[in-house]
This record gives structure tokens, sequence and C-alpha cells, in this order.
């Protein structure tokens, strides 16, 4: 097949994969969107194996047959709850894949004896940096999130300055390289370092700052992707690549301006003390309110609007399902029910809808902090599900607060608020929740879905 | 054109591309764009299928074999579990 037909059809594919995106910006023509970036997937693989450079398929066929057999059955078996860490993982895969592709055509290349360009070796240079941090970096994250290692921020003395020399090393291995492209082994070394930088970057991340690093991570896997189509002078690669790189670049700024963090704060695994922190005795002390589903069932007798607050801890409980019944409960009551979805509540960005959208909640009932805030005193009951540092109004008052300036939900301008958790221990920034402590709030001590069970039947029997 | 700047121009064009469609993406469709974006990005695909099938040498077909079947694991599972998602954003009828 003519080249230009070939690099057509590759515009065709790119062509399909920007629809494909555009049609993510609505639920309705999202289904659409996804089959169209498929469909562009496919040309680009169907012309690809047209390619003359190609002599033997049994290896692809085993290549393609193995990888389709895991990637289907990852992704028809895993739990929405377990979203945030399959994306790390598949995102590490996508990384790997440009580490090995960079490197076999540079092989490739001296093997014929052909001395590489400048640009080219930059961009290998490139692909094994970015490709081995984007691999190594979602294995870590891919292992806090499914509970294989602790998700507690983990700082090692001399940490930062370590990442330093790390990343000064393979930057100048990469040079090296650009010098030397006839030692491929430098290729190799650098991928080595550059996998050591990936572990250590996001070890010190803790739990709750992971939506942050997955849409990082994301950002990596199509840079290395557009590196490696610098590699191979292709274009079909640059354009998919820089797309999945801007998508992650802008999930990053999202996810940290929720937090009201910097990126270098969450990449360092900084998070700053603050000066004034009341204990959590001076907080709690005799003001908590327990209380049991009979009595909240019993806040329900004439409440007009519910807004139901889910946090991560309704994914750890499995609770969508059980709360999504308590929702049709109410509205079968007359009571109006939305959810407040705040933008870094679970563990990666949109984690809550998925999971809520799953429980078949449909999607106009889900509204963003924006949109839902100002409704808050209009509120009668809020119900807060597995949520803490979301909803501390410290952030709002205390200007020496870790979590000062992020934004949250106002859930304490509802006329009661309900909250659902096994105990009053403190949040990923570690500092009391006053929320709790306030004349409005009601605790509900439990496990996630056996309080929203033992809610529904109190209301049914009132 | 020199072929160098003409890449560049495409990268830069394309990642302008990429911020204007992806910033109207509603938050509510965050996690299927990340899983979404995440399938086409194993495009490095393309690459791996003209390494693993050129046969220049023993090393680079096995390195072309990994890449193939760390691409397709990201192709494949990435669009699939994206639709499983996405059906199931719906309103009620």
């Amino acid at each position: 097949m003519p080249v230009s037909v070939v690099n057509i059809a590759y515009l065709v594919a790119s062509v399909l994969f920007i629809m494909g995106l555009k049609g993510l910006t609505h639920p309705r023509t999202a289904v659409r969107g996804n089959l169209l970036g498929a469909m562009g997937m496919l040309l680009a693989i169907v012309v690809t194996l047209w390619d003359q450079r190609i002599i033997s398929f049994e290896i692809i066929l085993i290549g393609l047959v193995v990888g389709s057999a895991i990637g289907a059955i990852f992704a028809v078996k895993i739990q929405m709850t377990a979203m945030p860490q399959m994306v790390a993982l598949f995102n590490g895969f996508g990384g790997g894949a440009s580490v090995f592709v960079a490197g076999a055509a540079l092989i490739e290349l001296i093997i014929a004896g052909v001395h590489p360009q400048t640009e080219f070796t930059i961009a290998t240079g490139a692909s094994g940096i970015i490709g081995a941090v984007t691999f190594w970096g979602s294995l870590v994250a891919f292992a806090k999130l499914q509970g294989v290692m602790t998700e507690k921020s983990i700082v090692l003395p001399g940490q930062q300055f370590l990442k330093v020399v790390l990343g000064i090393v393979s930057v100048g291995l990469a040079v090296w390289l650009v010098l030397n492209p006839e030692l491929t082994n430098t290729y190799w070394i650098l991928v080595g370092v550059a996998s050591a930088l990936g572990i250590l970057l996001v070890i010190p991340i803790g739990g709750a700052d992971m939506p942050v690093v997955i849409a990082l991570l994301n950002s990596y896997s199509g840079l290395a992707a557009a590196a490696t189509g610098f590699v191979l002078g292709n274009n079909v690669l640059i354009i998919a690549g820089s797309l999945v790189g801007a998508s992650g670049v802008i999930l990053t700024n999202i996810m940290c301006k929720a937090m009201n963090r910097s990126l270098t704060n969450v990449l360092f695994g900084i998070m700053e003390p603050g000066e004034s922190a009341q204990t959590s005795d001076e907080v709690y002390e005799g003001k908590i309110k327990a209380t049991s589903a009979d009595e909240i069932a019993m806040l329900f007798d004439g409440a007009r609007r519910v807004v139901i607050v889910p946090g991560y801890g309704m994914a750890v409980a499995q609770a969508q399902h059980a709360v999504r019944d308590l929702a049709n409960l109410l509205e079968s009551k007359g009571i109006e029910v939305e959810f407040a979805i705040h933008p870094v509540a679970g563990r990666m960005p949109g984690h809550m809808n998925v999971l809520l959208a799953e429980a078949n909640v449909e999607y106009d009932k889900l509204k963003e902090m924006d949109e839902i805030n100002p409704t808050f005193q209009q509120t009668d009951v809020a119900i807060v599900i597995g949520a803490n540092d979301v909803v501390n109004p410290v952030a709002r008052e205390d200007s020496n607060s870790p979590i000062a300036g992020m934004p949250i939900l106002d859930v304490d301008k509802a006329r009661y608020v309900v909250v659902i958790k096994r105990s009053l221990s403190p949040g990923f920034a570690g500092i009391p929740n006053p929320l709790f402590a306030k004349d409005n709030t009601l605790m509900f001590f439990n496990d996630g879905k056996k309080a929203i069970v033992e809610l529904i039947e109190a209301i049914k029997e009132s | 054109m020199d072929s160098i700047v003409m890449v560049i121009t495409i990268f830069v064009l394309a990642i302008f591309v990429g911020f204007e469609i992806i910033t109207k993406v509603p938050p509510t469709l965050h996690t299927p764009l990340m899983s979404g974006s995440n399938a086409i990005s194993g495009i490095t695909l393309i690459g791996a299928l003209i390494s693993a099938g050129s046969q220049h040498s023993t090393l680079t077909t096995v390195l072309g074999l990994a890449a193939v079947v760390f691409a397709t694991i990201n192709v494949v599972g990435g669009f699939l579990v994206t639709h499983r998602m996405l059906k199931m954003f719906r309103k009620k009828d």
C-alpha cells in the first residue's frame, strides 16, 4: 500500500479520536463517542498491518490475542469501586509499551548500520524517561489503591534530594545517548534510572491526593505516546498522544484547584501543618450527638429537600445501591433528593458519578459543588456518607488550617446534618472536623452500607 | 519545511485541539474520559506492531511482542471498560 494511503488512513483515525473525545462532552453522545474512538483505533491497526516492513504475522497475532484477552477480562470483571486502580494499571501498560517501542526502534537502526539523527535520539530518550516513569509510577499507584501497600504517604529521609539526583542523571543519560547513539545499553540504563524515579515520585503521595496523581499519570501516558510518535515520525501517535496529554493536564489542574494545593505540594507529598490547629478533644468534647436510625427517620417527616453527600467511604462500603434505594424511598414520599459531588470525592476524578450511575441514579441528579452550594440553606437534611475533609467548615473559617481555602460543600448550612461515619477519626488532612460538633449535626456511627439499610427500614416503619 | 518543524507543528496544534475539547467535558464524565483517553494513548500499539513484525533481530521482536501485549491490554481494556461505564449513565424514561 502506498505511503500516502496509509497516512490518509492515519489522518482519518486522528479525526475519529477527536470526534470521539468530543462525544464525551455529553452523557447522551458519550457512548457513540467512545465507539468512534475505538473505530479510529481499529482503522489505524488494520492499515498498519499492511505495512511492508511487517514480515511475520505470527508474533503479532500472539501479542494481539494475549493482550486482548487480558484487557477484556479486566474490563468485564472489574468492580466500579475499583475503577481508579484499573485506570492506573492501564496507564502503566501504555507507558511500558512506549519504552519497548522506542528501544526497539533504536536497536533496529543501529543493527541496520544507520547513524540516527539527533531529533530521533532526543525523542527516544524522552520516550524512555516518560514511559518508565509512567509505568512504575502507575504500578505504585495501583498497589496503593488496591491495598497491596499502605495508602499513607511514605517519606524516606533524603527522598527529595534523591529524586532531584535521579532526574538529573536520567536527563544526563539521555544527553549521552544523543551523543553516542551506538551505545544502546545507555538507553536501558536510562530506563532503569527513570523507573526508580517513577517509584519515588508516587510513594510519598497519600490516599486523598490520588486523584491528582492518576490524572497526572494519564497525561504522562499520552506524552509518552507522543514522544514515541516523534521517534517513529508517525503523526497519528503524535496527535493521539497530545490529545491525551492535554486531557490529563486539564484534569490534574482541576483536581489541584479543588484541593487548593499546588502540584508541587502534591508531588512532593507536602501537607502544610496548621499553626493554630485545635486538638480533637477541644473540638469534640461533650458536643457530639450520636444518634440512631429511628431518630434520623423522624427528621424526614415534613422534609421537602434532602441532599446526599457521598465520599470515598461510600465506595469502600459498597453502599451506592443502598444509597440509591434510600433516595428512591425519600422521593416516593414527595421529598426532593439531590446528590452533591465534590470534585475530589473518591480516588479519581468523577469516581462518585460512576458509582451512582452504576446504581441507576440519573446523572442530572448529581450536582457539582458550585451549583449545589447556594441550595444548602433551603435543604432540610444533608446526609454525609463517608466524606470528611470536603465538608470541613475549617477550610472556610480558619486561614491557618492545612486545608484553608479549599473549596468545600457547605453542608453545615442545611437545617440538619446527618453524618454517617465509623468513628471520629480524622480524614486525610489529619485535622478534627467542627461540623461533627455543631448543634444541628447528628452523628450516626456505623458502616456506610449498614447505616443506610437500617435507615431505610426505620423510615418504612415510621 | 523542515520535517522536525512539521511534526512539532502537528504536536502543538493537537494540544490546542485537546485543550479546547476536554475543557468542555462535564465533571460527571471525568472517569470515563480518563479511561477512554487512556485507551487512545494505547495508539503506541501501531509502533509496536511494526517492531514485532519486522524481524530485524530476536531482541527487537521480543521487545515488539512485549509492546504489542502491553498496548493491546491498554486499548482493548480501555475502550471496553469505558463502554461499560458509559452505558450506565442515563436518564430515567
